[in-house]
């Protein structure tokens, strides 16, 4: 996630990271982290205690002073739940998809890349 | 490449995505236009499908359930073809240049589990949950491959590297991507991305101490990709 503070918005975060701040802490799946007081009713959130809690690496350039939290590592594996995110991208014609469309059928996600 | 699966297993109940991992999209469109897909044609230029799911390389797949779950993680992914690719007839063409041939030639190391994974996927899709293939939630977060702190870094400096390089500072992103590579050697995207975007033909540069074809001949041709691991669900 690209942040340009390091305070960040709580309802972005939980579009963008699919983890919801809850009274009980940040959780998500079965799992949930407990956060420092306050945090399930702020508007912002530091970005700091988000990567200790959460185990989201956060990286920077210093010259374009932005900031990249990555995705969660506590569990040690890719996927912290088998429940599928929502996924939206753009298709080739610019217009946005939402994986979330395909409920209701069996779906087959397939990468590839013309390099 | 997955047209006439789509085709076959649609009416089945099954829809196929497939998911460009250009940063570029106009090098992605030019190959999705002349072919007009009828099924959803997405292009990911952050690499999303990286975070999201632990993709590592092309072609790697996910299987998703009626019901929004994850089925199978990701996995290498090839559709059964009838016939042999253009690239590797490629290969033993004489007209082709010699580093390109080096590339075509040792691309034919790489093993394809084409007829395996085909016959899987036929599988799921006729027998659903009763499938040998269909994982339990708990299976399919464990086989969804390693994510600690380096593989997570690495997923935030491919991330950083992209929004720079598509926000005005092309020159600051290979430096983060460098660091992606080196945090994550395995995942194949990220530097085949950042490779192909300092040359086309992914020979060696200054930018990056690797290419294609030495890091391919580090590890062998037919470790590309790893083995599928078919076996059953736990309890069928």
């Amino acid at each position: 996630m690209i942040l340009k503070s390091l305070e960040v918005d709580r309802k972005a975060f939980e579009a963008r990271t699919e983890w919801a701040i809850k009274p009980e802490g940040a959780c998500k799946g079965d799992v949930c982290v407990p956060l420092p007081p306050g945090a399930s009713s702020a508007s912002k959130l530091n970005a700091k205690m988000l990567s200790e809690r959460l185990g989201m690496p956060l990286v920077q350039d210093a010259d374009a002073k932005i900031w990249s939290l990555g995705p969660e590592s506590l569990g040690g594996r890719a996927l912290t739940t088998a429940r599928a995110p929502e996924l939206k991208l753009p298709d080739y014609k610019g217009k946005e998809f939402a994986l979330s469309s395909l409920r209701g059928q069996k779906t087959l996600i397939v990468t590839w890349s013309s390099w | 490449m997955w047209q006439a699966l789509r085709n076959e297993l649609h009416p089945k109940g099954l829809e196929i995505v497939t998911v460009a991992l250009d940063v570029d999209p106009d090098a992605a469109r030019q190959w999705i236009e002349p072919v007009n897909p009828n099924h959803p044609t997405l292009i990911d230029s952050a690499h999303r499908v990286d975070e999201l799911f632990g993709v590592i390389n092309v072609p790697n797949s996910v299987w998703i359930d009626e019901d929004g779950m994850i089925v199978r993680p990701v996995e290498a992914a090839w559709p059964e073809r009838a016939e042999q690719p253009d690239w590797q007839k490629m290969a033993d063409s004489p007209d082709i240049p010699p580093e390109m041939r080096e590339t075509l030639q040792l691309a034919k190391g790489i093993k394809v589990q084409a007829k395996e994974y085909t016959d899987a996927l036929r599988d799921w899709v006729a027998k659903g949950k009763d499938s040998n293939f269909a994982l339990s939630p708990e299976e399919v977060v464990a086989r969804s491959g390693p994510r600690g702190e380096a593989e997570a870094t690495a997923a935030a400096y491919f991330e950083l590297g992209e929004y720079l390089y598509e926000n005005g500072h092309r020159d600051l992103a290979p430096r983060h991507w460098r660091e992606a590579h080196r945090l994550q050697p395995d995942n194949w995207t990220y530097k085949r991305q950042a490779w192909s975007l300092a040359d086309p033909f992914q020979g060696p540069t200054q930018l990056y101490d690797s290419c294609w074809v030495n890091d391919v001949k580090k590890i062998g041709a037919e470790n590309y990709y790893p083995p599928l691991d078919l076996t059953p669900a736990r309890g069928k």
